[in-house]
Parts: C-alpha cells; structure tokens; sequence
C-alpha cells in the first residue's frame, strides 16, 4: 500500500510468514496436545518454533510464553510475575497494555521527562521511598514517540532500590530497533507482539526467566508449562519466528536504511513547515529508527489524518478511545506538552516494506494539508 | 456533491445518509463524540457510534468519528449546569446544535473540502423569495425545525436535510428496506448526557453544583412548605406544591435561587402579555426586517403549541414579544422560535423578569 506510514500500529506480514504458516491451518491441523501421530509432529512444530524464537530473543526455550499478542502478555506480567501482593510500578507513558492494569492494582506511576525518557532520578526516589515492590515495568521503546528508554540504568534502579522485585518490559514497540538478545542481562521479563514485526496478529511472547515464578491468569489445560492455557496457534507461531527471524537478520541493515527514510521524512516536514515541533527533541540517536512523530501546533489530528488519507497517506495520531475517536495522548500529556499542541500531533511510522515512494509521497501531501488546515483554523 | 453526513447511530440519519448516496453523492458519514463522561446511552455512547459505523459500513460509506467532547463540554455541558445554579431552564440539544453541529462541524467540513453537511432532522430546506430557510419536516409530529432554528441562509446554503419531506413511518421502512440495523431502534429521549442509570438530572447536577433546599412562599409572602433544591424547581412547575386551600392547584411563579424562595401561586398567575428574548438569531437581514410586520406565531417548546403573537419589538440586541391573547410564562432560558407560514424567521432566548436580575 503506497503511502503507508503507520507501521508502528501494524504492517503488512512478510509473505514468507505467510507462506510459512499455511501447512499448519488444514494440513497439519492437529493439537500439540494431542496423543496421536499427528499430535506429535504438530508438538514438534511448536517446539521447533519456540526454540528457534528463543534463540532469536536471546532466552532459553522454557523462558518463552507463547500468548495471543502484546497485551495478553503484558498483563500476565504484571498480574502474574513475582510473589503475590505487593506494590505494581510503571512509567507514565506505559502503553495501556501496562498502565491499565497498574493502575487497576493501585500502582504507583514514575514520571518522565521533556525528552520522553523515563526520569531514572525519579524511578530512583520513588523506587527508595516504597516498600514491598513486587514488579516495576518499564516499556524499552515509547510505542508513540519512538524514544528508546534507558533500560540498564533503570535495571540497575530497581536492583538497588528494591527487594527482589520483578523487572519487566514491554517490548513489543522494540523488536524492529533494538537487539532483543542483550534484554535479559537487564529485565526478568519482556513482552513481544507478532505482527509489530512482519508477522500474524493475535499472536506474541512473554519471555521470562526461568527463575521468576509465574502464576497464571488464564487457567485450563495447563499448556505452556501451567503458565498460560490454551491450545497453541500453531500457524501463528510458525509465522511469527518466520517473521522474527527475517527482521532480525536484515536488523542492521533496515534500521539504517530506515533512518535514514525517517530523517528526509522529518527534515523535509520541518523544513516546508513553519512552527512544526519534531517531538522529544532533536536527537534522534536515541529514538527508533522508524518513528517519526511531529507536532503542528493550530491543527487538529482528527482533521489532518482525513485530508492525508484522501491522498494515500495513513498515518495516526493519538490513540483512539473505545468509540474509534482521537483523544489526547497520555504519552504527550506525561512529557508535559502543553494540550493545544498535543492536539496537533502526527506519527509516521515505517517499517520493513516501507520505501523512498512512501516518504516522497508523505512530503508532497502533509504540508499543504497542514496549511490549508490552518487557514480554515482547524 | 461531497457530502458530510452527521450520523448519530439512530435511524434517521441512517436513512439521510442511504438517500444521499442513492442520489449519487459522494458521501462520508461522521459521529460526533460530544461526552467524555459515563454516559452510554443517549446521543454519544459507543453503542450508537458502533451503530453508525455499521450501517456505514452496510451502505458501503466511509465512516469517522470526530472528538468534539472538549467544546462540547465548554458550550453546552457547563452553560447548562450554570443556567441551573442561577435559576434557568436551559435547552442544552439547541445550543449544541448552535455551537457543534452547525459551528463546529461546519467549519470542519469546509476545511476538509465537503461541498455540504447533511443531519437527519425532520425538518426541510424551503426556498423563499429572499433565500432559503428551514421550515417544518413533512410529520408534524416529529418536527425539529424548532431545534435547528439558529441556522442563518447563509449556512442553509450548504446544509441537506434528506429526510424531512419523509414521515416517520416511511423513514423506519426505507430503513427496514436496506436491512439496516437502526430501522427499529427508538427515538432518542431527553438530554443525552445525563442517563437515568446516572441517577438522571438530580445527581447530574449535584455532583456539579451545590443545592441549596429553599422556601415556598405565596405571593403574600406566607411560607407554605419547602423545597430539597431549589435550583431543581422549573418556573411554571406544579410537582410538589399541592392544592392551595381554594382547591386549586398551586405552580412556581417565581424561583428566586439567590433567596432560595419559590413563590407559588395559581395557574391564572403565570399568565403574561410578553416575553423578552436574548441571543436572538434571524435567518437573515430580509427575515429580522420583515418580522416586525409579518403575521407570525411562536413555538416555546420542541412539540409545543404554535402561540400566535401581536406584535415583536426589536429592542437593542433583545427582542420583545407581545402574545395576542396572554400566554403562560415561559421559563426563563427555554427558546421562542418565530414561524412564518411554517418557515423559521429567528428565536431566542426567554430571558429572566428584570425583577430577578436585581
């Protein structure tokens, strides 16, 4: 799809994701739970799969949860990791996926700064003055702005500051950007969703070290070690390590040539567009290689992202709430950007079926919509 | 034509938007979200939204959601809970039809490049000598032309009202026709963002402001009894204030908030010669001029009776009714809109008694 540029929501599966799971929908059918042949070699798939994932993720084959994507697994993170009881721990600008059930357990919330990184000052005053913290999570890339968060001093916060609390991160925005093998030297458990990376949705990962007791939140027949019932998406699988193993091999190479997309993205916006703010500042070293996110203060998003789609641009802007609407992001409001400019924001987000066309098309459409917009004051 | 259709969920929109496309427009529908709040029932819910969208979907239009719950609450919500505190009854669906959807949405629809904005109001767009006006949908019963009666020539220019030569029953067909999910869905009812499960108005604005309980007095002064809140109390309400000892029933007369005193007396008392109106809107330059000498009668109430009137006067920024025979008061903040042969000339807003303003 010319013009995509909403990858960071979810993107095209790799064809040979595809390719790859289709044995398994009405060949190979059969549950891994089973006891018969047929059972066996479905068994045999999944074991393969979540070996090879393993491996790819930097973790051991028993460390791997296989769940229905990235919110099922960040929940049972922070409802099921580490002794029960105890105070839940999460940064402002957590995806809902972590903030929600955080916040439904009472949690305590750390602050983040103007440049969209969490504030480990704060994480460390806040971690002193608490007792009984059972798990703190803490995303590795902002899903919104792209800001890449300071995992290992933060990791080293919570050692210090805690008595033996659970240290999980969502990392479902990362996979694309960052090498998910050097995770676990830092944090105890991490989450993965498939098709934030060329794979099938419906389908991801909580990793989680073999030494931190889990207790399950969805009960039943006890598959995935008694951690998580359910009978496994085999196709799913299969096609998300087809994925994870593409996107980790080209990873150097595309987060290069996806940068640089990104910066003639941002520069040529910043450059036609007067007043555009490129949002948490101007060093992109420490943002996702394929997250652009701008502010155009006197526009409205809900109004920009029409005009850009009556012109093949998809693009997004806050999230939407339960009603499909455009409300004010959480994640802008935490970084103290002022309502009247978080109104205007736009994140462009590329991927690994992204192309020149696409950015070439985005600088031809996005600043006359942004003018046009600002005449009618909308 | 590009056309904007403003789709609240409920049928007649559905059926506007399914006409239009018929016609041949090109036609995008949208939902506004006007309350944050917990309401999920009345015009803003998620239900209804999901409604829109799926007949959209049915009809094989495009379908957005436009978030406009901030100057919602700004222009409709909080005026509504002020106009209570200070003793006015005000009609919160016209001033979000007066700011929203003809404001708002309007402005909007321009910038995003609609040739015209379409709502499903039983109400018809009629060419006059001196422009087009609104005037009376086809079923009388269902008549909105009173809650859209702010909209000026100028924006009647680039507004579709697809339904309003239909009736009600041939709305819900057509509906039934396309299998759309709306055909049978009920009116809406009353205010949209205070829900009966919510505790309805008297929690509403208490949990906004505060209610003070206040005396009911006769117009000699005497105390009768008591009210729980006085800013619950509607000028011309007869719940909760009995029989006077002639026998006959007693009504608010007066609601004085800042005394916290309900006068009451008999229906006889509330019976005036005029009102005075602010915030009054005319159709245009033409309609405001000819006013003054056209026959013309007055509706005080969404379904209410046509009053005939004698004579309006244009005082300043207000106007002054004179009722031909004397007419029940009406309630301070409510809107009079004037008809001519059916054809909306202007309204406004039933200011207090001066008497109050001291």
């Amino acid at each position: 799809m010319n013009g995509y540029l909403d990858h960071a929501a979810t993107g095209p599966m790799r064809p040979e994701a595809v390719d790859a799971m289709m044995p398994y929908f009405s060949g190979e059918f059969a549950n891994p739970s089973g006891a018969h042949r047929a059972a066996r070699a479905a068994r045999r798939v999944l074991e393969d799969a979540r070996e090879e994932f393993a491996e790819l993720v930097g973790a051991r084959a028993g460390e791997v949860i296989f769940t229905s994507g990235g919110t099922e697994s960040d929940n049972l993170a922070i409802y099921g990791l580490g002794v029960p009881g105890g105070v839940a721990v999460c940064s402002q600008f957590e995806h809902h996926a972590v903030l929600d059930p955080v916040e439904a357990e009472g949690g305590v919330l750390i602050p983040v700064d103007e440049t969209g990184m969490i504030s480990v000052e704060q994480a460390s005053a806040i971690l002193s003055s608490l007792e009984n913290v059972r798990v703190v999570s803490f995303m590795a890339v902002n899903n919104e702005i792209g800001v890449i968060q300071p995992l290992s001093e933060l990791a080293k916060i919570v050692r210090r500051k805690t008595d033996h609390a659970v240290f999980h991160s969502d990392a479902v925005q990362a996979f694309c950007w960052t090498d998910p093998t050097v995770l676990l030297a830092d944090v105890d458990s991490f989450s993965l969703s498939a098709h934030k990376f060329g794979g099938p949705k419906g389908v991801g990962a909580l990793i989680v070290r073999t030494d931190v007791p889990v207790h399950a939140r969805q009960l039943g027949g006890g598959q995935e070690r008694e951690r998580r019932s359910g009978t496994q998406n085999v196709p799913g699988i299969v096609g998300m390590v087809t994925a994870a193993r593409l996107c980790a091999n080209e990873r150097n190479e595309e987060v290069a040539r996806l940068s640089k997309l990104r910066d003639k993205l941002l520069d040529g916006l910043l450059q036609a567009i007067p007043d555009a703010i490129e949002t948490a500042g101007s060093d992109r070293t420490q943002r996702a290689g394929g997250i652009a996110h701008l502010c155009f203060p006197g526009v409205e998003s809900e109004a920009l992202l029409f005009l850009l789609e009556r012109q093949d641009v998809y693009a997004s802007a806050a999230s939407s709430c339960a009603s499909g609407a455009v409300q004010i992001s959480h994640v802008l409001t935490a970084m103290g950007i002022d309502n009247e400019i978080a109104k205007g924001s736009l994140r462009l987000s590329l991927g690994w079926s992204s192309t020149e066309e696409d950015v070439d098309l985005a600088l031809r459409v996005i600043p006359p919509a942004v003018e046009r917009l600002r005449q009618f004051g909308v | 034509m590009n056309v904007l259709v403003a789709m609240s969920g409920g049928v007649d929109s559905s059926v506007a938007a399914a006409l239009l496309r018929d016609e041949g427009h090109d036609v995008v529908g949208v939902t506004l979200k006007l309350w944050g709040g917990d309401s999920d029932s009345g015009c803003c819910s998620v239900s209804d939204v999901d409604d829109a969208r799926r007949v959209a979907h049915q009809l094989g239009i495009e379908h957005l959601v436009f978030n406009f719950s901030e100057d919602f609450d700004r222009n409709v919500v909080e005026p509504y809970v002020h106009d209570h505190s200070v003793g006015l009854t005000p009609n919160p669906c016209i001033e979000c039809n007066r700011h929203l959807k003809f404001d708002r949405l309007f402005v909007r629809a321009e910038a995003l490049g609609f040739d015209a904005v379409a709502t499903g109001h039983h109400a018809q767009i009629v060419q006059t000598a001196d422009g087009k006006r609104i005037g009376r949908g086809a079923d009388h019963d269902k008549d909105q032309s009173y809650v859209i009666h702010m909209m000026s020539t100028e924006q009647i220019e680039k507004l579709l009202l697809p339904i309003g030569h239909l009736r009600k029953e041939e709305v819900r067909a057509r509906a039934a026709e396309l299998g759309l999910r709306t055909a049978q869905k009920p009116d809406s009812q009353d205010v949209c963002f205070i829900t009966r499960a919510g505790g309805g108005r008297k929690v509403f604005l208490g949990d906004r402001i505060p209610m003070h309980p206040g005396r009911v007095i006769d117009k000699s002064g005497q105390q009768l009894g008591s009210v729980e809140a006085v800013e619950m109390v509607t000028l011309g309400q007869r719940r909760g204030f009995g029989i006077g000892i002639d026998g006959k029933p007693r009504f608010a007369i007066d609601v004085d908030v800042p005394n916290r005193t309900v006068v009451v007396g008999e229906v006889d008392d509330l019976n005036v010669r005029n009102e005075t109106l602010h915030t009054v809107t005319w159709a245009d330059a033409a309609a405001q001029e000819k006013a003054q000498s056209q026959p013309l009668v007055a509706q005080a109430s969404a379904h209410g009776e046509p009053i005939a009137v004698q004579k309006i006067e244009i005082d300043g920024e207000n106007v002054i009714v004179t009722w031909a025979q004397p007419h029940r008061r009406i309630a301070p903040g409510q809107s009079v809109v004037f008809y001519c042969d059916d054809v909306v000339v202007g309204g406004g807003i039933v200011a207090r008694p001066q008497s109050l303003d001291s």
